[in-house]
Protein backbone atom coordinates (compact mmCIF):
# COMPACT_ATOMS: atom_id res chain seq x y z
CA UNK A 1 0.00 0.00 0.00
CA UNK A 2 1.50 3.66 -0.88
CA UNK A 3 0.27 6.00 1.57
CA UNK A 4 -1.58 9.50 -0.46
CA UNK A 5 -1.43 12.50 0.69
CA UNK A 6 -5.08 13.36 1.31
CA UNK A 7 -7.98 14.83 3.20
CA UNK A 8 -10.60 13.24 5.00
CA UNK A 9 -14.07 13.87 5.19
CA UNK A 10 -15.27 16.35 7.75
CA UNK A 11 -18.30 16.01 9.71
CA UNK A 12 -20.08 18.71 11.45
CA UNK A 13 -23.06 17.17 13.98
CA UNK A 14 -25.25 20.45 14.83
CA UNK A 15 -25.94 20.68 18.74
CA UNK A 16 -29.00 18.97 19.09
CA UNK A 17 -32.10 20.79 18.97
CA UNK A 18 -35.00 19.06 20.33
CA UNK A 19 -35.30 17.52 24.11
CA UNK A 20 -36.07 14.67 23.08
CA UNK A 21 -32.51 13.85 20.90
CA UNK A 22 -30.49 15.94 23.53
CA UNK A 23 -29.47 13.58 26.01
CA UNK A 24 -26.13 13.84 25.92
CA UNK A 25 -25.69 10.06 25.49
CA UNK A 26 -27.19 9.62 22.26
CA UNK A 27 -25.26 12.68 20.80
CA UNK A 28 -22.09 10.60 22.71
CA UNK A 29 -22.81 7.78 20.71
CA UNK A 30 -23.05 9.23 17.75
CA UNK A 31 -19.97 10.60 17.86
CA UNK A 32 -18.19 7.85 19.06
CA UNK A 33 -19.08 5.40 16.45
CA UNK A 34 -18.64 7.67 13.99
CA UNK A 35 -14.88 8.18 15.23
CA UNK A 36 -14.34 4.28 15.56
CA UNK A 37 -14.85 4.59 12.06
CA UNK A 38 -12.23 6.68 11.17
CA UNK A 39 -14.00 10.10 10.47
CA UNK A 40 -12.94 13.47 11.73
CA UNK A 41 -16.11 15.08 13.58
CA UNK A 42 -16.80 19.04 14.82
CA UNK A 43 -19.51 18.98 17.37
CA UNK A 44 -21.14 22.69 16.87
CA UNK A 45 -22.86 24.58 20.10
CA UNK A 46 -23.87 28.06 20.94
CA UNK A 47 -20.75 28.03 22.87
CA UNK A 48 -17.21 27.35 21.93
CA UNK A 49 -15.11 28.14 18.34
CA UNK A 50 -13.96 24.90 16.07
CA UNK A 51 -11.41 24.94 13.92
CA UNK A 52 -11.87 26.91 10.62
CA UNK A 53 -13.69 25.44 7.53
CA UNK A 54 -11.71 24.82 4.31
CA UNK A 55 -11.62 23.19 0.91
CA UNK A 56 -12.35 19.62 2.97
CA UNK A 57 -15.90 18.42 1.56
CA UNK A 58 -19.02 18.19 4.66
CA UNK A 59 -21.39 16.51 6.22
CA UNK A 60 -23.29 18.27 8.22
CA UNK A 61 -25.89 16.23 10.63
CA UNK A 62 -28.64 17.50 12.60
CA UNK A 63 -32.18 17.85 13.38
CA UNK A 64 -33.25 20.33 10.34
CA UNK A 65 -36.68 21.72 10.47
CA UNK A 66 -35.63 23.73 7.94
CA UNK A 67 -33.06 21.76 5.78
CA UNK A 68 -31.60 24.75 3.96
CA UNK A 69 -31.24 27.05 6.13
CA UNK A 70 -27.76 26.12 7.38
CA UNK A 71 -26.79 26.21 3.83
CA UNK A 72 -26.57 29.89 3.70
CA UNK A 73 -23.36 30.04 6.29
CA UNK A 74 -21.27 28.09 3.50
CA UNK A 75 -19.76 29.11 0.31
CA UNK A 76 -21.03 27.31 -2.70
CA UNK A 77 -17.49 26.30 -3.79
CA UNK A 78 -16.98 22.99 -0.98
CA UNK A 79 -19.05 20.03 -1.24
CA UNK A 80 -21.83 19.66 1.53
CA UNK A 81 -24.53 17.77 2.21
CA UNK A 82 -27.22 18.14 4.97
CA UNK A 83 -28.64 15.00 6.72
CA UNK A 84 -31.61 14.87 9.10
CA UNK A 85 -30.66 11.93 11.57
CA UNK A 86 -33.68 12.19 14.20
CA UNK A 87 -34.73 9.14 12.35
CA UNK A 88 -31.50 7.54 11.35
CA UNK A 89 -29.74 4.48 13.89
CA UNK A 90 -26.38 4.85 14.00
CA UNK A 91 -25.10 2.25 12.04
CA UNK A 92 -27.62 3.71 8.91
CA UNK A 93 -25.84 7.29 10.43
CA UNK A 94 -22.01 5.20 9.54
CA UNK A 95 -23.30 4.15 6.38
CA UNK A 96 -24.25 7.35 5.14
CA UNK A 97 -20.84 9.11 6.17
CA UNK A 98 -19.04 6.28 4.59
CA UNK A 99 -21.09 6.86 1.42
CA UNK A 100 -20.00 10.06 1.39
CA UNK A 101 -16.57 9.36 2.28
CA UNK A 102 -16.61 7.26 -0.77
CA UNK A 103 -18.38 9.85 -2.78
CA UNK A 104 -15.64 12.43 -1.87
CA UNK A 105 -12.68 10.49 -2.80
CA UNK A 106 -11.39 11.07 1.18
CA UNK A 107 -9.37 8.35 2.39
CA UNK A 108 -10.09 5.27 3.67
CA UNK A 109 -9.84 4.81 7.20
CA UNK A 110 -8.03 2.25 8.99
CA UNK A 111 -6.23 0.12 6.01
CA UNK A 112 -3.25 0.55 7.55
CA UNK A 113 -1.85 1.25 11.22
CA UNK A 114 -0.39 4.65 11.65
CA UNK A 115 2.88 3.26 12.95
CA UNK A 116 5.67 5.54 11.88
CA UNK A 117 8.74 7.38 12.97
CA UNK A 118 8.56 11.26 14.00
CA UNK A 119 11.81 12.88 14.19
CA UNK A 120 11.90 15.62 17.49
CA UNK A 121 13.81 18.26 15.68
CA UNK A 122 15.13 19.83 19.13
CA UNK A 123 17.13 16.81 19.59
CA UNK A 124 18.23 15.37 16.07
CA UNK A 125 21.91 15.90 14.84
CA UNK A 126 21.83 14.87 11.41
CA UNK A 127 23.90 11.98 12.57
CA UNK A 128 22.33 9.54 9.83
CA UNK A 129 22.31 6.90 11.71
CA UNK A 130 18.66 6.22 11.00
CA UNK A 131 18.85 6.42 7.42
CA UNK A 132 21.88 4.07 7.27
CA UNK A 133 20.08 1.78 9.72
CA UNK A 134 16.57 1.41 8.42
CA UNK A 135 16.35 -1.52 5.74
CA UNK A 136 12.96 -0.60 4.54
CA UNK A 137 13.56 2.89 3.08
CA UNK A 138 11.82 4.75 5.53
CA UNK A 139 13.99 7.45 6.19
CA UNK A 140 15.56 10.03 3.27
CA UNK A 141 17.27 13.54 3.11
CA UNK A 142 15.43 16.53 1.64
CA UNK A 143 16.95 18.98 -0.54
CA UNK A 144 18.82 20.29 2.35
CA UNK A 145 20.35 17.21 3.26
CA UNK A 146 18.36 17.07 6.35
CA UNK A 147 17.05 13.75 7.64
CA UNK A 148 13.56 13.40 7.49
CA UNK A 149 10.87 10.30 7.13
CA UNK A 150 9.97 9.78 3.52
CA UNK A 151 8.05 6.69 3.08
CA UNK A 152 6.19 6.12 6.07
CA UNK A 153 3.75 3.29 5.37
CA UNK A 154 7.07 1.31 4.58
CA UNK A 155 7.86 1.00 8.19
CA UNK A 156 7.06 -2.38 9.96
CA UNK A 157 4.28 -2.10 12.17
CA UNK A 158 6.07 -1.80 16.45
CA UNK A 159 9.34 -2.23 15.41
CA UNK A 160 11.00 0.75 17.00
CA UNK A 161 14.72 -0.62 15.81
CA UNK A 162 15.86 3.20 14.96
CA UNK A 163 14.72 4.61 17.37
CA UNK A 164 17.14 2.99 19.41
CA UNK A 165 20.11 3.13 17.55
CA UNK A 166 19.72 6.95 17.49
CA UNK A 167 22.49 8.22 20.01
CA UNK A 168 20.03 11.31 20.94
CA UNK A 169 16.75 9.81 21.78
CA UNK A 170 15.03 11.75 18.70
CA UNK A 171 12.81 9.24 16.96
CA UNK A 172 9.70 8.91 18.59
CA UNK A 173 6.71 6.47 17.80
CA UNK A 174 3.89 7.92 19.44
CA UNK A 175 2.19 4.37 19.30
CA UNK A 176 5.02 2.76 21.34
CA UNK A 177 4.57 1.68 24.89
CA UNK A 178 7.30 3.33 27.05
CA UNK A 179 9.02 6.35 27.02
CA UNK A 180 10.93 8.46 25.40
CA UNK A 181 9.99 6.48 22.70
CA UNK A 182 6.47 7.26 22.68
CA UNK A 183 7.06 10.63 23.03
CA UNK A 184 7.33 11.32 26.99
CA UNK A 185 10.58 13.42 28.15
CA UNK A 186 14.19 12.58 27.63
CA UNK A 187 16.01 11.68 30.43
CA UNK A 188 19.88 11.63 30.76
CA UNK A 189 19.69 7.73 31.27
CA UNK A 190 17.90 7.42 28.12
CA UNK A 191 20.46 8.74 26.44
CA UNK A 192 22.85 6.24 28.54
CA UNK A 193 20.98 3.62 27.54
CA UNK A 194 20.39 4.56 23.80
CA UNK A 195 24.45 4.92 23.37
CA UNK A 196 24.61 1.47 25.73
CA UNK A 197 22.51 0.20 22.58
CA UNK A 198 25.02 0.87 20.41
CA UNK A 199 27.81 -0.59 21.96
CA UNK A 200 26.04 -3.88 22.20
CA UNK A 201 25.55 -3.83 18.33
CA UNK A 202 28.90 -2.59 17.93
CA UNK A 203 30.20 -5.93 20.16
CA UNK A 204 28.11 -8.06 18.11
CA UNK A 205 29.73 -6.50 15.51
CA UNK A 206 28.72 -3.61 13.93
CA UNK A 207 25.46 -2.87 13.72
CA UNK A 208 22.58 -5.77 13.67
CA UNK A 209 22.04 -6.02 9.91
CA UNK A 210 25.83 -6.43 9.52
CA UNK A 211 25.45 -9.43 12.68
CA UNK A 212 22.58 -10.94 10.79
CA UNK A 213 24.37 -10.99 8.04
CA UNK A 214 27.58 -12.52 9.36
CA UNK A 215 25.59 -15.19 11.38
CA UNK A 216 23.88 -16.02 7.90
CA UNK A 217 26.59 -16.53 5.97
CA UNK A 218 28.89 -18.15 8.69
CA UNK A 219 25.06 -20.45 8.76
CA UNK A 220 25.11 -20.73 5.21
CA UNK A 221 29.06 -21.61 4.65
CA UNK A 222 28.54 -24.74 7.54
CA UNK A 223 25.55 -25.54 5.56
CA UNK A 224 27.42 -26.32 2.57
CA UNK A 225 29.86 -27.90 4.45
CA UNK A 226 27.57 -30.05 6.91
CA UNK A 227 24.73 -30.28 4.50
CA UNK A 228 22.52 -29.91 7.92
CA UNK A 229 20.14 -27.46 7.19
CA UNK A 230 18.21 -28.18 10.45
CA UNK A 231 21.33 -26.57 12.27
CA UNK A 232 21.28 -23.41 9.33
CA UNK A 233 18.05 -23.13 10.53
CA UNK A 234 18.70 -23.08 14.17
CA UNK A 235 21.72 -20.45 14.02
CA UNK A 236 19.42 -18.39 11.95
CA UNK A 237 16.80 -18.33 14.73
CA UNK A 238 19.74 -18.21 17.37
CA UNK A 239 20.60 -14.70 15.59
CA UNK A 240 17.05 -13.60 14.76
CA UNK A 241 16.23 -14.38 19.16
CA UNK A 242 19.07 -12.38 19.74
CA UNK A 243 18.12 -9.15 17.58
CA UNK A 244 14.68 -9.52 19.29
CA UNK A 245 15.76 -9.17 22.72
CA UNK A 246 18.38 -6.38 22.21
CA UNK A 247 16.47 -4.38 19.95
CA UNK A 248 12.54 -4.83 20.70
CA UNK A 249 12.08 -5.98 16.85
CA UNK A 250 9.08 -8.07 16.63
CA UNK A 251 10.11 -11.89 15.54
CA UNK A 252 7.31 -11.19 12.84
CA UNK A 253 9.87 -8.32 11.32
CA UNK A 254 12.88 -9.92 11.72
CA UNK A 255 11.46 -13.54 9.76
CA UNK A 256 10.31 -11.58 7.02
CA UNK A 257 13.71 -9.55 6.47
CA UNK A 258 15.15 -10.96 2.85
CA UNK A 259 17.37 -12.93 1.89
CA UNK A 260 21.29 -12.23 3.56
CA UNK A 261 22.28 -10.92 -0.04
CA UNK A 262 19.34 -8.35 -0.19
CA UNK A 263 20.14 -6.97 3.46
CA UNK A 264 23.56 -6.82 2.05
CA UNK A 265 22.65 -4.93 -0.82
CA UNK A 266 20.03 -3.02 1.37
CA UNK A 267 22.68 -1.95 3.67
CA UNK A 268 24.84 -1.11 1.43
CA UNK A 269 22.71 1.33 -0.58
CA UNK A 270 21.20 3.04 2.92
CA UNK A 271 25.10 3.64 4.19
CA UNK A 272 26.00 4.73 0.86
CA UNK A 273 22.70 7.49 0.98
CA UNK A 274 24.01 8.61 4.80
CA UNK A 275 27.18 8.67 3.88
CA UNK A 276 26.28 11.05 0.57
CA UNK A 277 24.12 13.47 2.76
CA UNK A 278 26.97 13.56 5.54
CA UNK A 279 29.75 14.64 3.55
CA UNK A 280 27.41 16.90 1.02
CA UNK A 281 26.85 18.81 4.88
CA UNK A 282 30.54 18.84 5.43
CA UNK A 283 30.77 21.53 2.33
CA UNK B 1 -12.29 31.01 -1.44
CA UNK B 2 -12.71 33.00 1.88
CA UNK B 3 -12.77 31.38 5.37
CA UNK B 4 -15.57 31.24 6.94
CA UNK B 5 -17.33 29.64 10.33
CA UNK B 6 -17.47 26.21 9.97
CA UNK B 7 -20.59 26.03 11.73
CA UNK B 8 -24.02 28.06 12.07
CA UNK B 9 -23.06 28.45 16.02
CA UNK B 10 -19.09 29.29 15.97
CA UNK B 11 -19.06 32.80 15.80
CA UNK B 12 -19.39 33.40 19.88
CA UNK B 13 -16.25 32.12 20.92
CA UNK B 14 -15.82 30.32 24.77
CA UNK B 15 -13.89 33.51 26.97
CA UNK B 16 -10.24 32.23 27.75
CA UNK B 17 -7.56 34.47 29.36
CA UNK B 18 -5.52 34.47 25.71
CA UNK B 19 -8.27 34.50 23.78
CA UNK B 20 -11.44 32.03 22.45
CA UNK B 21 -9.85 28.59 22.98
CA UNK B 22 -10.94 25.74 20.91
CA UNK B 23 -11.01 21.86 22.20
CA UNK B 24 -9.23 19.23 20.09
CA UNK B 25 -9.95 15.76 21.31
CA UNK B 26 -7.86 12.98 19.73
CA UNK B 27 -9.72 9.28 19.76
CA UNK B 28 -6.77 7.47 18.96
CA UNK B 29 -8.09 4.93 16.94
CA UNK B 30 -5.41 2.61 15.80
CA UNK B 31 -4.05 1.19 18.81
CA UNK B 32 -4.90 0.74 22.70
CA UNK B 33 -2.08 2.81 24.49
CA UNK B 34 -4.87 5.29 26.19
CA UNK B 35 -7.38 3.60 28.01
CA UNK B 36 -10.89 3.07 26.51
CA UNK B 37 -12.04 4.07 29.67
CA UNK B 38 -10.48 7.82 30.06
CA UNK B 39 -11.35 8.08 26.33
CA UNK B 40 -14.93 7.31 26.98
CA UNK B 41 -15.01 9.31 29.92
CA UNK B 42 -13.21 12.14 28.62
CA UNK B 43 -15.60 12.03 25.06
CA UNK B 44 -18.85 11.57 26.89
CA UNK B 45 -18.11 14.66 29.32
CA UNK B 46 -17.29 16.81 26.65
CA UNK B 47 -20.66 15.76 24.37
CA UNK B 48 -22.31 16.55 28.20
CA UNK B 49 -21.54 19.64 28.02
CA UNK B 50 -22.19 23.14 25.84
CA UNK B 51 -18.98 23.19 24.46
CA UNK B 52 -18.11 22.95 20.91
CA UNK B 53 -15.11 21.05 19.49
CA UNK B 54 -13.47 19.25 17.19
CA UNK B 55 -12.84 15.30 17.46
CA UNK B 56 -9.91 13.34 15.42
CA UNK B 57 -10.21 9.26 14.95
CA UNK B 58 -6.21 9.26 15.12
CA UNK B 59 -3.60 12.18 14.73
CA UNK B 60 -0.95 9.57 13.72
CA UNK B 61 -3.19 8.79 10.84
CA UNK B 62 -3.92 12.31 9.61
CA UNK B 63 -0.06 13.05 10.63
CA UNK B 64 1.07 9.96 7.99
CA UNK B 65 -1.11 11.46 4.96
CA UNK B 66 -0.41 14.67 5.54
CA UNK B 67 -3.87 15.58 6.03
CA UNK B 68 -4.37 19.63 5.03
CA UNK B 69 -7.22 19.02 7.96
CA UNK B 70 -4.09 18.93 9.88
CA UNK B 71 -3.40 23.02 9.18
CA UNK B 72 -7.32 24.14 10.03
CA UNK B 73 -6.73 22.43 13.32
CA UNK B 74 -3.49 23.82 14.09
CA UNK B 75 -4.37 27.99 12.57
CA UNK B 76 -7.46 27.98 14.18
CA UNK B 77 -5.98 29.99 17.44
CA UNK B 78 -5.46 29.33 20.81
CA UNK B 79 -6.32 25.62 21.26
CA UNK B 80 -6.49 22.66 24.12
CA UNK B 81 -6.06 19.41 22.58
CA UNK B 82 -6.38 16.02 24.43
CA UNK B 83 -4.21 13.79 23.04
CA UNK B 84 -0.57 11.90 24.27
CA UNK B 85 2.44 13.54 25.28
CA UNK B 86 2.98 17.15 23.72
CA UNK B 87 6.34 16.55 22.34
CA UNK B 88 4.90 13.60 19.92
CA UNK B 89 2.20 16.03 19.17
CA UNK B 90 4.55 18.83 18.55
CA UNK B 91 6.46 16.66 16.45
CA UNK B 92 3.10 14.75 14.57
CA UNK B 93 1.52 18.11 13.37
CA UNK B 94 5.41 19.83 12.46
CA UNK B 95 5.74 16.64 10.49
CA UNK B 96 2.49 17.34 8.69
CA UNK B 97 3.57 20.76 7.95
CA UNK B 98 1.08 22.14 10.17
CA UNK B 99 2.84 23.37 12.71
CA UNK B 100 1.52 24.49 16.50
CA UNK B 101 1.84 27.12 17.78
CA UNK B 102 4.02 26.74 20.67
CA UNK B 103 2.58 30.40 22.37
CA UNK B 104 -0.94 29.05 22.29
CA UNK B 105 -1.41 25.16 22.64
CA UNK B 106 -2.07 23.06 25.58
CA UNK B 107 -1.24 19.66 25.56
CA UNK B 108 -3.19 17.25 27.93
CA UNK B 109 -2.03 13.71 27.82
CA UNK B 110 -4.28 11.14 28.58
CA UNK B 111 -1.84 8.38 28.91
CA UNK B 112 -0.80 9.64 31.86
CA UNK B 113 -3.22 11.57 33.40
CA UNK B 114 -6.88 10.59 34.63
CA UNK B 115 -10.08 11.52 33.06
CA UNK B 116 -11.52 13.81 35.48
CA UNK B 117 -8.08 16.09 35.38
CA UNK B 118 -8.26 15.92 31.06
CA UNK B 119 -11.92 17.06 31.48
CA UNK B 120 -11.21 19.92 33.81
CA UNK B 121 -8.27 21.51 32.05
CA UNK B 122 -10.33 21.06 28.72
CA UNK B 123 -13.32 23.18 29.93
CA UNK B 124 -11.29 25.37 32.59
CA UNK B 125 -11.07 28.99 30.90
CA UNK B 126 -7.48 29.66 31.28
CA UNK B 127 -4.83 28.43 28.66
CA UNK B 128 -1.49 26.76 30.16
CA UNK B 129 0.53 26.34 26.66
CA UNK B 130 2.90 23.43 27.45
CA UNK B 131 4.70 22.41 24.03
CA UNK B 132 8.01 21.96 24.41
CA UNK B 133 10.07 25.07 23.75
CA UNK B 134 12.19 25.20 20.43
CA UNK B 135 15.77 24.62 21.20
CA UNK B 136 18.66 22.40 21.71
CA UNK B 137 18.49 20.23 24.78
CA UNK B 138 22.14 18.85 25.29
CA UNK B 139 23.15 16.00 23.38
CA UNK B 140 24.23 12.76 24.14
CA UNK B 141 28.13 13.67 23.27
CA UNK B 142 27.77 16.59 25.94
CA UNK B 143 25.70 14.26 28.64
CA UNK B 144 27.74 13.06 31.86
CA UNK B 145 29.93 9.39 31.24
CA UNK B 146 29.13 6.50 32.71
CA UNK B 147 31.41 3.50 33.02
CA UNK B 148 29.15 0.95 30.69
CA UNK B 149 30.26 -2.47 31.19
Amino acid sequence: MKLTESSSLRIVMMDPCSDQDSAAGNHFEKMQALLEKGFTVTRATPKGKTAPTDRSSLLVLGHFDQPSAPKDLYAEDTEIRFEDIRSLQIEDMVSLAEGMRQETASYKHGDWKPWFPVIDYDRCTNCMQCLSFCLFGVYGVDDGDKIQVQNNDQCKTNCPACSRVCPEAAIMFPKYKTGPINGDQVQNKDLQREKMKIDISALLGGDVYDMLRTRSEKAKSRFSKERDPDKALNERIKCLNKLTESGDIPPEVLMSLPSPDEIQRRAEEAKAKAEAALNRNKH
Amino acid sequence: MSERPATAHSTEPAVSASGPTRILYCHCNYAQIISSETKKTVLEKLCASDRAFDAVADLCEMAARKDPALTRLSEGGPVKIAACFPRAVKWLFSGAKAPLNQDTTEVLNMRDASAEDIITRLLSENLQPNLPADNHPPQASEQPKEDTP
